[in-house]
Order: structure tokens, then C-alpha cells, then sequence
């Protein structure tokens, strides 16, 4: 395992150069002595060397996509173009601040309303903000604009958010964050919303309902023209998760088939990269009535210039960041949405399905799928329950084990109405070949659990470091090196 | 098409083996009637070498804060990164990975985190770290959320001080739950003790205090402390600038409970806002309210050191509903930049940044203030941003400089002050970017 950088300190050892101040001040003339800092801070010393051999050491100890595939459902770990960091590398984006004059921001501001513009006719909205920086961000916001939308019609009783027991974490996690009340409703035995349940839980007080589709199975919602219809019934609002976006780009608009309001990832389906856990992005379109109620500002753009637009104000749910979002993950978008074209989108969503399907197909004898007797979407879930039942192998073995073989795990014991769930979606940017090997790894795990169930148990071998003890993370909490 | 591996031939291959004869025959579950029958109404796709073309067009359209002479501050600072920084942060391996989710092919993120964490447990000298939120905003927000709800107690108190973006951002994320948010005016460009200790009484969860805040004057922390201190329950949130703490006081120095901030300034482009990043620290009696996810060091089966995400019974992929935070994605390449910068500027590095910034800083307010009816705006000490009082609208100011490429600061009449400009400096200004200034503010405002 590599030694911290801490470790590696030595004093006086320099990582930077900066040229000498040629102000004749003193710091302590500036800063009074009882604010000034008792303690130097403890940061390492080391020389630029030190730091490239140290990060080059951690960076070899991950997985990531060049390296290897990743099935990971709903996180749609597509491969990221590198012309886009090139471009974004551009002293013209990099150093521009939020707070410049418009008259020199107007390559930025015009890239945003173009996105803005694109993403909208990409999901059939009529406006979109950029202003989420997350996909649970976006969540959030769009719980708002049902919040501001039925404070708007002086409907005070609206203060239950209804959701699938499929839904993800977040969703729940949100309606809280935005002060309503979760209610959960059934999957029937098809893996959809359970229609009878929803009626049940519909009333006065429903504000909204939150929907991936296609959901969390990877099945797309077929009945939703009647859920929207249902929820639309008592003035409630449909939102749209847009985690699965990437399976229907080109095929159906959201905004036409019952969806007032949806959030994209953007650094899932339009290929801006993960980077460990984020930057993302999770812009949101809504349906024309509401889009006075999206953040200020927006990008507006009057007689061929662009502006920071505010004239929703009044009605607007205000800030929910800083400034404008994350523009240069919104810029990376950007570029991939002008690449690939309609036709390209159409595209990407069509072998994003078909890949799905494909290793759906060539795995059910292997696996349990409960249910493969419908086509997938861009992704599916498999059920470890067959090796669990006969060889007492955990989907979370199955998972390090398939580590071992130089792929990602799929998403695990999620969506939580499946047992032992494997979520497994291999997005359209891997290759039949991938496919066909990532297939006869898991056709050799299933293989393995019966012949050696014990090398599962003691996966993953070929990693980093083995079997990693989170319940002793928890108990003896280590969250900082002792400097 | 771009990045797409499978040819016609292929795709034909493989829908052969699903059994069925053309892509469309997989869409049985979506409604025919919802299928579109054209193109979305989008620009034909761009080659590599179009779209190029394109971008450079759009940025000749910009003009960067390093073509000008900019002074433009209010949470986003235009210090020193090495180059270093983004050799790190482009690798793949770091790039284009996955939430370290499973860990034993994660370990070099995990790491990174663990090292980030201790250094920001470092600057600020609280005990426990998470690893990041969207920007600086967002974790002021999030930490009145976990102390109000830690403290059950429902009246959030915020200097008027703070950054206005801060505090817009603190309304919109506040708005859904009970929480009463009393903002304390200010007094001289700190916030009134007076008034904010009649308010702070044992109804109160928190107060929030900015230093230095958003005009660059340095609060009194040691005596915002007494007065949270003095109520039952409340905790002391402060929000910091992390270069600040190079030379400032340790937010522990002030028994701070919680320490938030944006960590733009720690090796991360201004990039017209974002991506940024949020840091929030605490100490280990709040360790199980902190939102967002923490690294901690564990073993493996092996008894070798390996790290591991932890508490994550606080998460909303465990806990959902009753998760500390929404927060999934957070911003962690952001945090990757400033650990990487942390650690090439080192203990000298970035006091040496915080230095310049500021003595700099007061250079240049002792010369402006030089100049005729330029005075500052406020008596209290400041640290590397200062607003002074101008003879004519900020307005004027910075759209004549600005033909000149010169950004001389940002204009407080959207907060509430005319004719005050708010200038921001950096290690990265010379003397002579200074002194350009100052002549230009002199010749403005004479002709």
C-alpha cells in the first residue's frame, strides 16, 4: 500500500516557485496579531517529483474507464472524448469570473443558452437551466418548482411526494431536503408501477410524482400516459429522474409523454467525466408554466447578445448555487451534444439498448433475470439468488469476484425490490467484443460458484489490496493522517 | 458515429442473438404513439476539426480575467496553480473513474480523500473532514441543516456580512424546512455584536459568521464565539477562504463547531464559477450529522492498510429518506486539484500565497486611497479584498476600464452599496498590475 504524502515530507523541500513579492509590506502590519495563526499549518514539504511519483502510484490503484469496462447500472459509465478536455483547456474559459461584464463573457454565455436550447429540444421541455451541479441537485431544484408552482396557485395542502419503491436513494433523500413528505408506492410483478397502488395513495394532498423512466430495472414505465393522467388528475406534478436518459435519446421526448419536469446527468448520458465522484452536472427542463420558477439566472439573448437574464425574479425559487453551475462540465456537454447530432443521440440510445439486450440474452441461463421475458432498455437487473440459494455465494462475492477478472462490479443489492440485484448496463461506447468477454467472465464466475465457491469468498485476489473491512472503518474512525 | 464502437454489421450480429430483427422490435414496452418519427431539430454533427473551430470562435468572443488586469474576487480568486495540478487531475485513472464505491479498485481515490481531508483538518484544525460539496454556498447551507437539526433547535442566525451569494443560496436550500434565518445587519463592514448578541438567545441552532467576510474585513471571531457559546445549545458555523489560513487564525483558535468554505481558491480555474467546491469540517461529537461522503483508514483481509468510504449510515443510498443529505455526486476532482495543490505549495507555498495576496492587497488600498475622494469604505482590518468608496457609480468605473482591459472590481450596488467597489488581489499581481490601476482609477475618474 502506498505511504501517505505525509510521509513523505521533508522539511524544506519545495514543490513550487513563485517570484519574490516586490511590495514593501509586512504581513503584520495587515493582518492584527490576534487573528494572525498560532501554528503553522502541517502541510507536507515535498518536491514536485515526490508529488508526480505519489499521485502516479495512487492513480494505478483504481479502476477507471480506459482501463477497463464498467457495467454499472444507472451510472451510465460511458467513455469520455478527449477532444472535449482539450477544448475546455482554453485560458478563455478557465480564466473567466462570474462577476465580468457581459460584454466579455458572451462566447460563454452563448454556449449556455445554446445548451440550454438543445437540451430542451433534446427532451421535448420548453426551458432548461443549468444551475444543478448534480443529479440529486437537480432533484432538489425541481422539487422546488413543484413547491413554488402550487405555492404559486395558493394550494397549501400539496405536501406529499409520491415515488416507486424502485426509486433511487436520492429521491427520497430530496423530497425531505425540500420539505415534503415521502410516499412510497409498489412495483407490480412486472417490475413497473403498480397502478392500483398509486390510485390508493393519490389524493388532494399529492404534490407530485417522481419517476425514473425507464426505472431502475431498465424497463421502460409503459403505463405512464396514465400515471401522468393520474397525478395530473389532482394538479400534481410529474418529474422525470434523467439518471437513464441515455436509453431513449431520439426515441421519446419526456416532455410528451406526460413529464413537466425531468433533471439530466449531464455526466452521464452526455459523456462528461465521473472524476471519482463528481464534477457532474444535473441541469433541469421543465414544461412552459414553470419555467418561471427556475433559478435566476438564466441565459437570455436579445438583439445578438446574451445575457445573464433575471426578469423571472419574482417567481423564480432563486439560487441554488453560487453562480451558474458547473460551466465547464456544462461546456464538455456541449461539445459531445454538437459531435454526435441528432442522429448521433438517436444513435447512441439505439446500441445503448441493443448492447443491454444483448448481454440480457446470453446470461439468463447463468443468472436468474426476473424479468427477461421483457426487453430491456439501456440497462438490466440480474439476481444472484440461484448461486445464493445453492452455493450460499453472495451477490457482494460475485461483485469482488468479477473484480478480479479486470471489470467494475455492476451496482449491487440495488434497486432494493430485487434480491441479491446486480444492475448491469454496458452503455453504447463498448465494443461486441467487450461484451462477448465480459460475458464469459460472468459465464465462469456462475461456473465457479459451483465447482469453487470458496475462491469466491475469498475474492477479490488480483486487486490492490483484498477484501477491504468497512465495518472496522466505522468502529475505529480514521479520517485523518496523525500529522 | 464519434465514440460509438459497434459497426451496422455488428449491431445486425447482435440483435440476431437477442432474436429479434431490427432495433425497434426492442421497443415493445414504449406506447407507439409516443415514438417520434423525425430528428430532433438539433445542428448536423460536428467532425473533431468543426467543432474546434468552433469553440475557438466562441472563446475569441471572451475575454479572460489573464488577458485583463482583474481585481475580481467575491468567492472566486485568481491565484497561483502549478502546472502540476492538471497533470494530476487528466489522468485517467482519476478522471473518468467511478464514486469509490468498491473500494478495493478505488484505493487510489479513497487515498486522495484521506489525504484531502487531513489537509483541510489541518488548515482549520477541526478533527473530521468530508469529501467536499458542491461549493462554498451549498456547504454553508448544508451545515446550518445539520446544526439545526443536531441542535433541534430551529433559528439559524447569519451575519449580514456573509456572502450575499451565500445567503441567497442559504434562503433556496432553508426554504422547504422549518428554519427561522435572522440576518444581523452590518456595522462598519462587520457585523453588529450589539444587535447579534440580543438576537443569539437559547432558541437558537446556529450562527454563521464569515471571516474575512464578503467585503474582506476580518471579523472578530473570539467574540462571535462568546456570544454562540453563551446560548444552550448553538453551534458556531464559520465560513472561511482556506488560503486565508495560512497566516489566520486555525477556525479551532475560535472554537468553531463547524467550518465551511469554497475551496476554489486551492489549485481550481475560476472557470465563470464552476465546477467549485465546498469543504465543511467538525469535530467527532458531529461526526454522524455530517453530510456527504468521509474516507477512513481500515484493513483488508490481509491486515494491509487500505481505505474505504465510512459513516455511511448518514447516506441517502442506505438511508434514503432519513439520510443526512440528498448529496450523491459531489465535486471530487475539484478536491483531487487542491490536494495536489495543497501539496505542491506545501507549508511555505501557500503561506507565501497568502502573504503576497495580502500585502499586496494593502498596497494597492494605500495607493488608491491616495488618490483624490478615494477612501476606504470601512476602518475594520481585511485580508486580501477590500471595498473603498468611489466618487462616481462602480458602473462607470468598470465599463470604462474595461475597454481597456482592465476589470478593477466588482460593483456592491447589487448589494445594496453605491458607489463602492469591491477589489480583490492574488500573490499574481506585480507591482506594476497595481500600480496600472491606480492610474486608471486616477485618470477616470479626473477626465
Amino acid at each position: 500500500m502506498a505511504s501517505t504524502i505525509f510521509e513523505k515530507h521533508s522539511p524544506g523541500r519545495k514543490g513550487y516557485t513563485l517570484p519574490a513579492n516586490d511590495v514593501d509590506i509586512k504581513l503584520k502590519n495587515c493582518i492584527p496579531n490576534e487573528f494572525g495563526r498560532k501554528e503553522d499549518t502541517r502541510l507536507p514539504e515535498v518536491s514536485e517529483l515526490d508529488v508526480m511519483r505519489h499521485f502516479l502510484e495512487l492513480s494505478q490503484m483504481n479502476h477507471c474507464i480506459e482501463k477497463g469496462f464498467y457495467p454499472l447500472g444507472s451510472c451510465t459509465m460511458k467513455y469520455n472524448p478527449k477532444i472535449n478536455e482539450t477544448l475546455v483547456r482554453n485560458d478563455a474559459f478557465n480564466n473567466l469570473h462570474p462577476f465580468q461584464g457581459e460584454e466579455t463573457t458572451q462566447g460563454a454565455l452563448e454556449i449556455m443558452h445554446e445548451l440550454q436550447n438543445d437540451l430542451a429540444e433534446i427532451s421535448g421541455f420548453s426551458k432548461v437551466t443549468l444551475q444543478p451541479v448534480a443529479g440529486a441537485h437537480g432533484e432538489f431544484t425541481g422539487l422546488l418548482i413543484m413547491k413554488a408552482y402550487h405555492k404559486f396557485n395558493g394550494n397549501s395542502k400539496k405536501n406529499k411526494i409520491i415515488l416507486p419503491d424502485s426509486a433511487h436513494g436520492t429521491n427520497p433523500a430530496s423530497v425531505i431536503l425540500a420539505g415534503f413528505e415521502v410516499v412510497e408506492i409498489k412495483s407490480n410483478d412486472k417490475g413497473l408501477v403498480d397502478i392500483d397502488d398509486l390510485r390508493s395513495h393519490v389524493d388532494e394532498n399529492t404534490a407530485g410524482f417522481m419517476l425514473t423512466n425507464p426505472n431502475t430495472l431498465g424497463l421502460f414505465e409503459t403505463q405512464v400516459e396514465e400515471i401522468a393522467n393520474i397525478i395530473h388528475s389532482v394538479d400534481g406534478l410529474m418529474y422525470m429522474d434523467g439518471a437513464n436518459f441515455n436509453a431513449i435519446m431520439g426515441i421519446v421526448k419526456p416532455g410528451e409523454i406526460g413529464f413537466d419536469i425531468m433533471h439530466y446527468n449531464l455526466h452521464k448520458t452526455f459523456a462528461t467525466p465521473h472524476g471519482g465522484g463528481g464534477p457532474g452536472s444535473g441541469p433541469i427542463g421543465v414544461r412552459k408554466d414553470l419555467a418561471k420558477f427556475l433559478p435566476i439566472p438564466m441565459v437570455g439573448k436579445k438583439d445578438d447578445k446574451y445575457f445573464l437574464d433575471y426578469s423571472h425574479a419574482d417567481t423564480s425559487l432563486g439560487k441554488i448555487h453560487s453562480f451558474f453551475g458547473n460551466f465547464a462540465v456544462n461546456l464538455r456537454a456541449f461539445i459531445y451534444i454538437k459531435m454526435l447530432g441528432a442522429k448521433g443521440l438517436r444513435r447512441v440510445s439505439e446500441n445503448a439498448v441493443i448492447n443491454a439486450n444483448y448481454i440480457q440474452k446470453k446470461l439468463e441461463k447463468y443468472y436468474d433475470i426476473p424479468f427477461k421475458d421483457q426487453y430491456c432498455m439501456h440497462e438490466f437487473v440480474a439476481s444472484g439468488v440461484w448461486q445464493k440459494g445453492k452455493y450460499d455465494i453472495n451477490t457482494l462475492d460475485i461483485a469482488k469476484r468479477i473484480l478480479d477478472k479486470g471489470y467494475h462490479a455492476p451496482t449491487i443489492y440495488f434497486p432494493l425490490i430485487v434480491p441479491e440485484a446486480m444492475m448491469i448496463e454496458p452503455t453504447e461506447t463498448e465494443s461486441m467484443e467487450t461484451l462477448d468477454d465480459f460475458i464469459s467472465a460472468m459465464i465462469e464466475i456462475a461456473k465457479e460458484c459451483e465447482k469453487n465457491p470458496e475462491l469466491l469468498k475469498d475474492a477479490p485476489l488480483n486487486t490492490p489490496v483484498r477484501r477491504v473491512d468497512d465495518t472496522l472503518a466505522v468502529r475505529q474512525l480514521n479520517v485523518k493522517f496523525e500529522l | 458515429m464519434p465514440f460509438i464502437s459497434n459497426t451496422d454489421k455488428e449491431r445486425k450480429e447482435m440483435l440476431t442473438a437477442i432474436g429479434v430483427e431490427k432495433f425497434e422490435d426492442l421497443l415493445t414496452n414504449i406506447p407507439g404513439k409516443f415514438l417520434l418519427q423525425k430528428d430532433c431539430c438539433l445542428n448536423d454533427a460536428y467532425s473533431e476539426l468543426e467543432i474546434t473551430r468552433k469553440i475557438s470562435k466562441l472563446a475569441a468572443k471572451n475575454i479572460s480575467s489573464t488577458q485583463a488586469n482583474a481585481f475580481l474576487g467575491g468567492g472566486i480568486y485568481d491565484h497561483f496553480i502549478p502546472a502540476a495540478v492538471d497533470h494530476v487531475i487528466l489522468k485517467p485513472e482519476f478522471h473518468s473513474a467511478y464514486t469509490p464505491y468498491q473500494a478495493e479498485v478505488s484505493q487510489g481515490t479513497l487515498q486522495y480523500i484521506y489525504e484531502y481531508q487531513t489537509m483541510i483538518c489541518d488548515l482549520t484544525g477541526m478533527e473530521i473532514s468530508n469529501a467536499g460539496m458542491y461549493d462554498g454556498a451549498s456547504a454553508a447551507a448544508e451545515a446550518i441543516l445539520m446544526a439545526t437539526r443536531k441542535t433541534k433547535k430551529f433559528k439559524a442566525i447569519l451575519a449580514g456580512t456573509i456572502n450575499p451569494l451565500y445567503l441567497e443560496v442559504i434562503k433556496t436550500y432553508t426554504a422547504g424546512v422549518e428554519i427561522e434565518l435572522v440576518v444581523i445587519p452590518a456595522k462598519d463592514g462587520l457585523v453588529d455584536l450589539d444587535i447579534l448578541k440580543k438576537a443569539v438567545d437559547d432558541e437558537t441552532g446556529c450562527v454563521l459568521l464569515q471571516t474575512p467576510n464578503f467585503f474582506g474585513n476580518i471579523e472578530n471571531a473570539f467574540a462571535v464565539e462568546e456570544i454562540t457559546h453563551a446560548a444552550k445549545k448553538a453551534l458556531y458555523i464559520v465560513a472561511v477562504d482556506p488560503i486565508s489560513l495560512a497566516v489566520m487564525n486555525a477556525p479551532s483558535e475560535y472554537k468553531a463547531d463547524i467550518v465551511v468554505g469554497e475551496g476554489q481558491a486551492l489549485g481550481n480555474a475560476q472557470n465563470f464559477g464552476g465546477p467549485l467546491f465546498g469543504f465543511l469540517a467538525t469535530n467527532l461529537k458531529l461526526s454522524r450529522s455530517i453530510p456527504g461522503r468521509i474516507v477512513g483508514a481500515t484493513l483488508d483481509v490481509d491486515g494491509k492498510r487500505s481505505y474505504a468510504l465510512t459513516l455511511q449510515a448518514r447516506e441517502q443510498h442506505i438511508r434514503r429518506a432519513k439520510a443526512t443529505s440528498n448529496i450523491c455526486s459531489n465535486q471530487a476532482l475539484c478536491n483531487l486539484a487542491a490536494t495536489v495543490y495543497m501539496t505542491l505549495m506545501g507549508k511555505e507555498g501557500l503561506k507565501e500565497a497568502a502573504v503576497q495576496s495580502t500585502t499586496k492587497a494593502h498596497y494597492l488600498a494605500e495607493k488608491i486611497t491616495e488618490l483624490d475622494k478615494f477612501e476606504m469604505a470601512f476602518t475594520a482590518p481585511f485580508f486580501k479584498e477590500f471595498a473603498i468608496k468611489i466618487p462616481i457609480p462602480a458602473k462607470d468605473i468598470i465599463m470604462k476600464l474595461q475597454t481597456k482591459n482592465i476589470f478593477p472590481g466588482i460593483d456592491l450596488k447589487a448589494f445594496g452599496h453605491e458607489k463602492m467597489l469591491l477589489i480583490a488581489v492574488t500573490e499574481k499581481k506585480r507591482k506594476c498590475d497595481l500600480d496600472e490601476l491606480v492610474k486608471s482609477l486616477q485618470e477616470v475618474t479626473n477626465g
